[in-house]
């Protein structure tokens, strides 16, 4: 890497972690979201011109800070209504230091406000707290840079007409609040993890911004879920080098190197989920991580602790119920009590999961296990049929090959 | 210029089983020749999207009605004529685009014998006329 090349990349590192503060900083000196974006989006802009050739400046944030606001000021003395107001903001105190990280959390719940649909508050997120540029999360979805850029400023107009003051939600809708940023930042964290081709780097950086971003989120606000989310993102995470090979088709779990998986990242997460179940207030996120740690700490697939799984996978269905649990604790039972034990409990859960493809994949994988290498093959033909994911379609037709090739 | 390589299902020389019914060696041969296709178009700067569709199973066709639009659910008797995946590219001819295609035509089919699927080349409507 070139020294320039090594400066800009400083820099664009130093302006995503400063993003949010400076943010924060202008929406609460000028109140209006939409408009302090925009100005904070052109002040980083700025010092992507300014910084690598001229130095970093002593204080970026405050660099960033004093010219948004120049920006921001400019605005409101174009519009000579706003003169008044301009006058009285002038005297308001700066935000001390250390609020970064309340900062980065009033902004998340600003952004995943839950009349958004997840891909604006995803996009939104992305731009405002974490500083990616709009043609970065283009990129990132494959969608172009104007059409990325609309679905922002629409995101924006609809948090703006929320008009909600600056800092965390009111207490009584904290929780139902808090559900929907995690869920936006989990979103974010598998339209990474799912990346198989394409535009590889974009989307696996995506994963590294969601686990920053909850990283953050946790420092400011201790809940057990919180934590949780982000064990689950680092315990599943752990596997990324394993998961596909060398040409970018998937790896199943059994089937993985695992002397590739990120020991790291694996003991960090089973810190975090240890601290955060001993509060006490255990929730889906926990019990997940619960699920993602028992298999990371097989060291070989047939170590796997089954029947804590299936056990996790039964309290995971007593917190949030839904059939995509069903059907994990069906393949759980599979693997603890044998394969007819789940096939049992998959065929409860059909009516719910009809032209699913997980449903025909996961019967297909145990009517193999059962030894039906004939009903295996159509279910898996069926599953690669259904699905609407292209690794997945090629590692299923794979299967199902394997499977009429040893009938032949 | 821009080009379409469309590819339909069905549209192969021959009678040739669906993929499922591959030896597997030969599904991956497939797979890789694709996916060796892309990397090489990508490295070249040609390439500027390769796309697969869901399947037919999962085709709707939809028709604007006075109430609620008419939603026809696939499969249809038809489904060999539907799109299964395209490549955009941006080339220098005409001639470039029709290589690719020809070479995205020859993917090897069961015991590695070309498939010669037909594919069909669109240029893209653009600013200007060259």
């Amino acid at each position: 890497m070139t020294a320039a090349r090594r400066a800009r990349r400083d820099v664009e590192d130093l302006l995503r972690e400063a993003a949010p503060r400076v943010l924060a900083a202008v929406v609460r000196r000028f109140g209006d979201f939409a408009d302090s974006e925009d100005a904070v989006q052109e002040a980083m802009i700025d010092a992507t011109r300014q910084w690598p050739a001229e130095g970093t400046p002593e204080s970026p944030v405050g660099w960033l800070v004093a010219v948004a606001s120049r920006r921001m000021t400019d605005r409101i003395r174009a519009d000579s209504a706003r003169r008044a107001r301009e006058e009285r903001l002038a005297g308001e105190p700066r935000p001390g230091p250390g609020a970064a990280a309340d900062d980065t959390l009033a902004l998340i719940f600003m952004c995943c406000r839950p009349e958004l649909s997840p891909p604006s508050a995803i996009a939104l997120t992305l731009r405002a707290v974490g500083g990616l540029t709009t043609a970065e999360i283009a990129a990132a979805f494959l969608v172009p840079e104007t059409t990325m850029g609309r679905r922002i400023a629409r995101a924006k107009k609809t948090v703006a007409a929320a008009a909600e003051p600056f800092g965390l939600p009111a207490p009584e809708e904290r929780a139902e609040r808090l559900r929907a940023a995690l869920g936006v930042l989990y979103l974010i964290f598998n339209e990474g993890y799912a990346a198989s081709e394409g535009p590889e780097l974009a989307r696996t950086e995506l994963s590294g911004e969601a686990i920053r971003l909850t990283r953050i989120a946790r420092l400011a606000l201790p809940e057990p879920e919180v934590g949780g989310l982000l064990a689950l993102m680092l315990l599943t995470d752990a596997r990324r080098p394993a998961r596909t090979d060398g040409r970018g088709e998937l790896v199943p779990l059994d089937r993985q190197d695992r002397s590739l998986w990120d020991a790291g990242a694996i003991a960090e997460g089973g810190r975090i989920l240890a601290e955060e179940i001993a509060k006490g207030a255990v929730g889906p996120y926990q019990l997940q991580a619960a699920i993602a740690l028992a298999h990371d700490r097989a060291r070989r697939p047939e170590d796997t602790d089954w029947g804590e799984i299936l056990a996790l996978y039964g309290l995971l269905e007593q917190v949030s119920p839904g059939p995509m649990v069903a059907l994990n604790r069906a393949v759980a039972t599979a693997m603890a009590e044998g394969p007819d034990a789940g096939l049992v409990l998959l065929a409860e859960v059909e009516p719910r999961l009809a032209g699913h493809h997980r449903l025909h994949a996961v019967r297909a994988h145990l009517l193999e296990l059962a030894g039906d290498g004939r009903g295996a093959h159509a279910e898996y033909s069926r599953a690669a049929e259904l699905t609407a994911s292209l690794p997945e379609r090629r590692y299923l037709t794979r299967r199902a090959a394997l499977l009429a090739g040893g009938e032949a | 210029m821009k080009f379409m390589l469309l590819q339909h299902y069905g549209r192969v020389e021959g009678d040739v089983p669906p993929m499922t019914e591959w030896k597997p060696e030969d599904v991956q041969a497939h797979i890789d020749f694709q996916l060796d296709l892309n990397a090489e178009l990508r490295e070249r700067g040609e390439l500027v999207e390769a796309q697969g569709l869901t399947g037919p199973e999962r085709a709707k066709i939809v028709l604007a009605t006075d109430g609620a639009p008419a939603v026809t659910d696939g499969p249809f008797a038809e489904s060999k004529e539907l799109l299964a995946g395209w490549r955009m590219v941006d080339v220098e001819s005409e001639e470039r685009a029709i290589e690719i295609a020809a070479r995205s035509s020859e993917g090897p089919g069961p015991d590695g014998v070309p498939l010669r699927q037909q594919i069909e080349v669109r240029e893209v409507m653009g600013p200007i006329e060259r």
